[in-house]
């Protein structure tokens, strides 16, 4: 029997667009998964702090605001500080308005997979499902 | 059942999950939640663990319907309690879909303060379809949580179906939260909740209706006259943090009167009864209905309960003979 997948759904800094998130946030559930949700306007340290503390496997940022480079690699940094290790148990995802050419600068800062408008929610659900950490 | 590790991987993580929960770091109370939460089979050594640590929280369950301002109040309970420099680990509990087993937690878009304080531990969790109420391993995490040595343990859990009365069995404490000007008014309040809360909370004082909904509440109390403790209403205003002072001094008066009068052991065994009773319901019937799956039983039982040839109760009664009574050698 499968354990219950967990998903963080975190809208780090200032931004108020949060249809995207909550899109995601039905079909991470409708597929039988358990999701968190952050709230807006949260720093990356809490949303770090949240992803120990519900202990879940991925966490999935929605950032609409433009300052991706910016959040999402400190996401990373604050949940390996958090974590105590360098080799994350948990899948980090991003989606929103980022443009095509951020997506190598962010997977190389520890960011696993980009998704931007438009993608069909049934394929980030099967990506998540297929490329668990743990 | 949990597949998420190799088993000797397992063993050294929970090895470290038990140290972690003694020198309280967050990430193996997170884990062990996890795994308690699971069934995992290894979860046993850490309740082992964690029933011998256990014995330090005060435990206030929170009920009361959608809406009515619970997760606000949790945020500015947490701040309150803070204030004092006291611990607090929170557990909000919220229902999962029947259809998919799936759920969206929400609680923590209202409790927005103290998110990356050290002193303060949130987690969210879903019912996992156990009767609409609480999660079945509610009594077995709330242990895992006064293991940790928080000075208080607070239990959000939605108004509805079973789980008000689920909370009763686990909690130290019981905080009703009501709200005027929402459909159920105090008017329509349910039966059987006046006996559960402890103490009440009439949240939304900024709403004009809000003194008479209080003067509703008191009334309907002032009518039971065998009260040894009876119940105080306090006003709140959660999103302004008004009143919850007064509303934790109130909880904190009911737990010393429990104490003075001998109750809180009372309580305490109240808490074991509701655990061995989830643990003994869970185990029998999954036991129970599997193997009648497995070997083909079930099918033919519900053939015969479909053709009226039989009725459930005495169904029952032959699978209990049939598979619990040979159960106890196999299972060591
Ligand atoms: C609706 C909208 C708004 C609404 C938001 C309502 C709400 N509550 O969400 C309102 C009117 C409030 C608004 C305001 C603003 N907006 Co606006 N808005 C949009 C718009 C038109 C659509 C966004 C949307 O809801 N899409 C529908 C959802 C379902 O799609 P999505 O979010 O992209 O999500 C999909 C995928 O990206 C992915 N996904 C999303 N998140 C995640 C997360 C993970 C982990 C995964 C796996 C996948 C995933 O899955 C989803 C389903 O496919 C976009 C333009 C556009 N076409 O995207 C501009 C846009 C996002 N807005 C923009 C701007 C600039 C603003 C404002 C600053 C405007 C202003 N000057 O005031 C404000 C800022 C508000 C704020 N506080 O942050 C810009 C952002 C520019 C940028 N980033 O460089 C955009 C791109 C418009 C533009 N072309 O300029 N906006
Ligand atoms: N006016 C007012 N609104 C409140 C108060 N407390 C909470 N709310 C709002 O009521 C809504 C539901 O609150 P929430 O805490 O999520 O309720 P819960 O479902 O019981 O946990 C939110 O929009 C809150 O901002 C209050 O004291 N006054
Ligand atoms: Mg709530």
């Amino acid at each position: 029997m499968d354990r219950t997948i967990r998903v963080l759904v975190g809208k780090p800094g200032l931004d108020g667009h949060d249809r995207g998130a909550k899109v995601i946030a039905r079909s991470f559930r409708d597929a039988g998964m358990e999701v968190i949700y952050s709230g807006l306007h949260r720093t990356p340290e809490e949303l770090a702090r949240m992803a120990v503390e519900e202990d879940v496997d991925v966490v999935a940022c929605s950032i609409l605001s433009g300052a991706h480079n910016t959040l999402l690699p400190r996401v990373v940094e604050c949940l390996k500080k958090e974590k105590g290790t360098e080799e994350l148990d948990v899948l980090v995802l991003a989606g929103g308005i980022i443009p095509a050419e951020d997506v190598e600068f962010l997977k190389a800062n520890g960011v696993d997979e980009v998704f931007g408008p438009g993608t069909n929610t049934q394929d980030i659900v099967e990506y998540t499902k297929t490329n668990l950490k743990r | 059942m949990f597949s998420g590790y190799p088993g000797g991987m397992v063993l050294y993580l929970h090895n470290q999950i038990i140290q972690g929960l003694c020198e309280r770091k967050r990430a193996g109370l997170a884990r062990a939640v996890t795994l308690v939460e699971n069934g995992s089979e290894h979860a046993r050594h850490i309740l082992e663990e964690a029933y011998r640590l256990r014995g330090h929280s005060k435990v206030i369950g929170i009920t009361g319907s959608p809406g009515v301002g619970k997760s606000t109040l949790v945020d500015s309970l947490i701040g309150a309690i803070r204030e004092r420099g006291d611990s607090v680990g929170v557990i909000a509990v919220d229902p999962s879909s029947p259809f998919t087993g799936g759920a969206i937690l929400g609680d923590r878009v209202r409790v927005r303060s103290r998110t990356t304080d050290n002193e303060v531990f949130f987690r969210s969790l879903a019912s996992r379809g156990y009767l609409g109420g609480l999660s079945r391993h509610t009594g077995d995490i709330i242990t895992l949580f006064d293991a940790f040595g928080f000075d208080y343990v607070l239990v959000e859990t939605v108004g509805t179906g079973q789980s008000e009365v689920d909370i009763m069995r686990y909690a130290h404490s019981v905080l009703v939260v009501m709200a005027p000007g929402l459909g159920d008014d105090i008017q329509a309040i349910k039966a059987g909740i006046l006996e559960i809360g402890d103490v009440f909370c009439v949240n939304k004082a900024d709403h004009p209706d809000a003194d008479r909904a209080v003067a509703v509440l008191e009334a309907m109390l002032g009518l039971n006259r065998q009260w040894q403790w009876k119940p105080p209403v306090v006003k709140t205003v959660a999103s302004q943090g008004k009143g919850v002072v007064e509303l934790l001094g109130k909880i904190d008066e009911h737990l010393e009167f429990l104490k003075q009068n001998g109750l809180l052991e009372e309580r305490v065994s109240r808490s074991y009864i509701a655990a061995l009773e989830d643990n003994i319901r869970r185990d029998t019937v999954d036991r129970i209905l599997t193997e009648a799956r497995l070997d083909g039983t079930l099918d033919l039982v519900l053939t015969q309960l479909s053709q009226g040839k039989t009725y459930p109760a005495a169904v029952a009664k032959q699978l209990i003979g049939k598979y619990l009574c040979a159960e106890e050698s196999d299972n060591q």
